[in-house]
């Protein structure tokens, strides 16, 4: 008997068995990150790919988040989406809305039977990104919040205590007082005004920054932040505006040389600043808590959310949708979660990443990197989860646009707030319309 | 020039190098900026002379150590990407710009105007409005991720054919009217007599094609789906850190002066053609 | 057009024509007839769902007062930014074909600006004009006492964008003056001088009517330019700040469009500033035209 073909049969069978369960499951991840973060991400897809043979993860640099966005869009009507995309959190709305174009992160992870304990994370980091009805839409990635940043050596010579940050505003106007009666010619700035001075201001105080929990409750939300409380914060910025004590340093993070470079005093902006901050400031520098008024019931509670997070796009297949939750567990393991806060100075998105970073002593070292995240470990109210808003890109350019009118003299804040309340309506109008359209 | 007016010739400089360090400040800027640690650059102001840094930002930029060329070594490859990029763009629209403008010029045919307006009409509609729908053409054609994706869509303006047509109307009709009574053809006089005439019009424009090819930015990034297609100018943007985190502008700044040098060269190159041409051609 | 003499095909034109036809009709035509189409319909972001609105995206927009103010911002800083980068390169362009020692440099230094990338560009105007790290603010207010703040106040706001939008124009105006200086013969002007006209007579009446073409060119790109392709500038310098005073037509599109996925409307917008310009080009066409001397 011949055995030759038998063998050469079996031989080409099991080159192509072993053919297939070699065959990697490629996942496109389309990302926003750049510079030093850019090389995390790479890092993070290679020892994600390198910790297992059957999922090969593939980020790609599409742009900024707008870019990325347009890219992510044009890409999806054509039929060539990517599994995942990260996206800023103003677009957790419009993300939200388009429902045939999304996956909720819930139901990757319980459709490919990948363990998943949403109460494992961090509270405030996931509810911004969770459904009203409990499911978790989106996976936290990269996630900073609002925090207040000093001059030390500048407190010491204007005669305040370097090691006792204000914590209220009441307290940061008098410090600002003495730095400038000290020669300081900005006292105090603040970038993203919208996220700071709005937005995470609400939260922190549990006041409403717009009906419906803040969107929570629905596309009919609306903007409330002419409330007496958002009147008088206002206010109480215009005035130190007008003495000289609040110097506006344009929008955005445009700010934040400003203050590395010591021209400015304090300054409240992002918690991922402080890489700035520590490459580049020639002076001792603390960080604190955002300052809130100390006679509002409720305050500080917690703060807003920046950064991004990642969606998961929809019509894949199965195969692609378990390395994508494969993937999600490798990020939410507390080891590389942690090594991650560590390097990037984003919070850590789980309980126990935040409980191993304290038992490195990595705070200690490294004093303030932890009240980013103990501004957020706290349990949120209805009111305090996050905004959940559409269109909120314009409406933030709104807000932008209209708080400016202030510190220019243009217009007295009961005025501008009014203005920014009405544009934004119409902007929350117009997405009510457009997610009745999308629901039919 | 014609007479020495040394008044005049003395103004003449003046004027230059007056309009040259206005022009090229921020160029000078960037080079001193690569030359100091990005501490130094960002106390305000900015040190106004070359630091001493020079070499080891620009190692660190050519080999991906400093802030996040990183492991994406390949500047060469994304320089070579924007070469081929930029050099395909470049003859592609000078060569059917070319034959439009001719066509336009020189011949009659019916609905000549309503071409040309149509050919001029696609600078009037902001890239930003049609990228989507663009986008879908392009994958519909299957040239994602490809030379001829990157390049021909970008083919399709209409200045180096509205320069060609201004060019083309200044030529002398004799020159037409003598190549016909010799019996040359159209394409002919194309070869023997325009092409040559057009010279210094080619070689402006190739310029500001092939920088135009080279600094491609939203398209490429929006048409490829691997990184390795990626021209430098993404590579650049995607070393400047937006929204929170730290700027290594020392570094950035040295990739952006090297991702000029091509250009430069190409400028540098193609003044010569400017000054041959056409001023010996009696006309 | 005018008198000329011209060659005769039944077919030769079209071949001619056809490269360039068949390439922006695929790529021109058919995606601009789409974002038409978009301008006329309400749709989400990804495509899902479209609702037909006819009219009402432009309805809205002509409603919008901030909309309206955007008119007026454009057409002041799109002025400014064809007269200077015009003038001011012209300028240049008469010196540097005068002169010869030299003229490498300055001709080369004028030129490489032009190969600054985009988004280089947008960081280094910051880096000159921010009013806590730019070196021309502190220059500013150390030299002259001149306190910069482009961020508060519209006029410093709209002189930066003008000069910064301009400053990339110039190196393009300058290479097109130049090659077309440099294709004026030099007999002419040597006849000229031989007669006893002086330099700037002589520019007058030979070499500003021979370079009409190129002038004319220049003009109606450089207007396409002000009007389309400055919003990247704007971006990285204003954001349209302060307020809304450095809003011009194409940012808002851009704003709408890319930063706001509002497809609708920014393509409205877009269907505007199309016949606006296409207009504008066609009384240039109508009216400059006739001056120019081919």
């Amino acid at each position: 008997m011949n055995l030759k073909p038998f063998a050469l049969a079996s031989g080409m069978l099991a080159l192509a068995l072993s053919g297939n369960a070699h065959a990697q499951v490629e996942v496109q991840w389309w990302h926003s990150m750049t510079g030093g973060l850019n090389e995390w991400v790479n890092d993070l897809a290679k020892d994600f790919n390198a910790s297992q043979k059957d999922y090969k993860v593939v980020p790609t640099f599409k742009g900024n988040y707008d870019e990325a966005m347009t890219a992510a869009m044009a890409a999806f009507r054509a039929g060539n989406a990517p599994h995942i995309l990260q996206v800023f959190e103003v677009g957790t709305a419009t993300m939200m809305a388009a429902k045939g174009a999304v996956k909720p992160v819930g139901e990757v992870m319980k459709q490919s039977g990948v363990s998943f304990d949403p109460k494992a994370y961090v509270p405030a980091v996931s509810a911004y990104y969770t459904a009203p009805s409990g499911e978790m839409m989106s996976f936290p990635f990269n996630s900073s919040t609002t925090i207040f940043y000093y001059n030390k050596d500048a407190f010491k010579a204007a005669g305040l205590d370097p090691n006792k940050a204000p914590t209220t505003w009441p307290e940061v106007t008098l410090a600002a007082a003495k730095l400038k009666a000290n020669g300081s010619k900005c006292p105090y700035t603040t970038s993203w005004m919208s996220w700071v001075h709005l937005e995470s201001f609400s939260l922190w105080h549990n006041t409403l920054f717009a009906t419906q929990n803040n969107g929570f409750g629905g596309p009919s939300a609306r903007l409330a932040f002419n409330s007496p409380l958002h009147l008088r914060h206002f206010e109480n910025l215009s005035n130190m505006a007008k003495q000289g004590l609040f110097v506006y340093k344009g929008r955005a993070s445009v700010a934040v040389p400003s203050f590395v470079s010591g021209e400015c005093a304090m300054f409240t902006g992002s918690s991922g600043s402080y890489a700035d901050v520590a490459r580049g400031a020639k002076f001792a520098y603390g960080l604190a808590a955002l300052p809130y008024y100390p006679d509002v019931a409720g305050a500080p509670q917690n703060t807003a959310i920046g950064g991004a997070s990642l969606w998961v796009m929809s019509g894949k297949k199965p195969a692609e949708y378990k390395g994508v939750a494969e993937f999600f567990k490798y990020l939410s393991n507390p080891e590389v979660q942690s090594a991650s806060h560590k390097r990037t100075g984003y919070l850590p998105i789980t309980m126990a990443a935040y409980q191993l970073t304290e038992k490195s002593g990595f705070y200690k070292e490294k004093p303030g990197t932890d009240v980013a995240v103990t501004q957020m470990i706290r349990k949120t109210t209805d009111k305090s989860r996050g905004i959940r808003l559409g269109n909120f890109v314009q409406i933030r350019t709104i807000l932008d646009e209209e708080t400016e009118a202030i510190w220019s003299g243009k217009k007295e804040p009961k005025e501008a707030l009014e203005a920014a309340m009405k544009r934004g309506n119409e902007q929350l109008e117009r997405f009510e319309k457009a997610s009745k359209a999308s629901a039919l | 020039m014609v007479e020495r007016r040394a008044t005049l010739g003395i103004l003449a400089h003046a004027v230059m190098i007056l309009g040259m360090l206005i022009v090229a400040f921020p160029l000078y800027l960037a080079f001193v900026a690569s030359t100091h640690t990005s501490q130094e650059i960002v106390q305000a102001p900015m040190p106004m002379l070359p630091g001493g840094h020079f070499w080891e930002n620009y190692v660190a930029a050519l080999t991906g150590h400093g802030g996040g060329a990183g492991s994406n070594a390949p500047v060469g490859r994304m320089m070579w990407v924007s070469l081929v990029t930029a050099l395909v763009i470049t003859f592609g629209k000078i060569a059917v710009s070319l034959l439009s403008a001719f066509a336009l010029v020189y011949f009659r045919f019916p609905f000549r105007g309503a071409f040309f307006w149509a050919i001029f009409v696609t600078l009037m509609l902001p890239v930003e409005v049609r990228i989507l729908p663009t986008y879908k053409v392009v994958s519909d054609l299957g040239m994602l991720n490809s030379y001829a994706g990157l390049t021909i869509p970008l083919i399709a303006s209409a200045t180096a054919t509205f320069l060609f047509r201004q060019f083309f109307l200044t030529v002398p009709e004799e020159l037409v009217e003598a190549a016909r009574m010799d019996g040359a053809g159209p394409m002919r006089f194309f070869w023997d007599i325009l092409l040559p005439l057009s010279k210094t019009s080619i070689a402006a424009l190739f310029v500001i094609q092939f920088i135009y090819g080279w600094n491609q930015y939203l398209w490429p990034l929006l048409a490829t789906t691997s990184e390795d297609m990626y021209p430098v100018v993404v590579g650049i943007k995607r070393m400047i850190a937006g929204g929170d985190s730290g700027n290594e502008w020392n570094i950035v700044m040295a990739t952006a002066i090297m991702a000029m040098l091509p250009p430069a060269v190409v400028v540098i190159f193609m003044q010569r053609w400017f000054v041959k041409g056409l001023v010996d051609t009696e006309k | 057009m005018e008198k000329r003499v011209r060659f005769t095909s039944a077919w030769l034109p079209w071949v001619l024509l056809a490269p360039q036809v068949v390439i922006i009709g695929v790529f021109f035509f058919w995606p601009a007839a789409q974002a038409v189409l978009q301008s006329l319909q309400v749709q989400d972001s990804f495509g899902l769902s479209t609702e037909w609105a006819g009219l009402d995206n432009f309805k809205t927009l002509f409603s919008d007062s901030a909309y309206l103010e955007s008119f007026k911002t454009t057409a002041i800083f799109s002025v400014l930014v064809a007269v200077l980068g015009i003038a001011l390169s012209l300028m240049l362009a008469i010196f540097a074909d005068r002169v010869i020692k030299g003229a490498l440099l300055y001709k080369t230094m004028l030129i490489v600006p032009y190969a600054v990338a985009p988004a280089v560009a947008g960081v280094l105007w910051v880096f000159m004009f921010s009013p806590s790290i730019g070196v021309v603010a502190y220059g500013l207010a150390r030299f002259f006492g001149f306190e910069w703040n482009h961020l508060l106040d519209s006029t410093h706001a709209m002189s930066l964008i003008v000069a910064a939008a301009t400053w990339k124009q110039i190196s393009y105006n300058f290479l097109f003056f130049l090659a077309g200086l440099q294709s004026i013969p030099k007999s002419l002007i040597e006849a000229a001088a031989i007669d006893g006209a002086r330099p700037w007579r002589r520019f007058w009446s030979i070499q500003f009517p021979l370079l009409s073409p190129t002038t004319f060119f220049l003009l109606v790109i450089n207007m396409v330019y002000a009007f389309f392709d400055t919003f990247a500038i704007i971006d990285a310098t204003t954001s349209g700040g302060p307020g809304r005073d450095t809003v011009i037509m194409v940012y808002k599109v851009y704003q709408d469009g890319v930063k706001g996925g509002d497809i609708g409307s920014s393509a409205a917008q877009s269907v505007v500033l199309m016949l606006i310009v296409v207009s504008l080009t066609v009384l240039q066409f109508r009216y400059v035209e006739k001056k120019v001397n081919y």
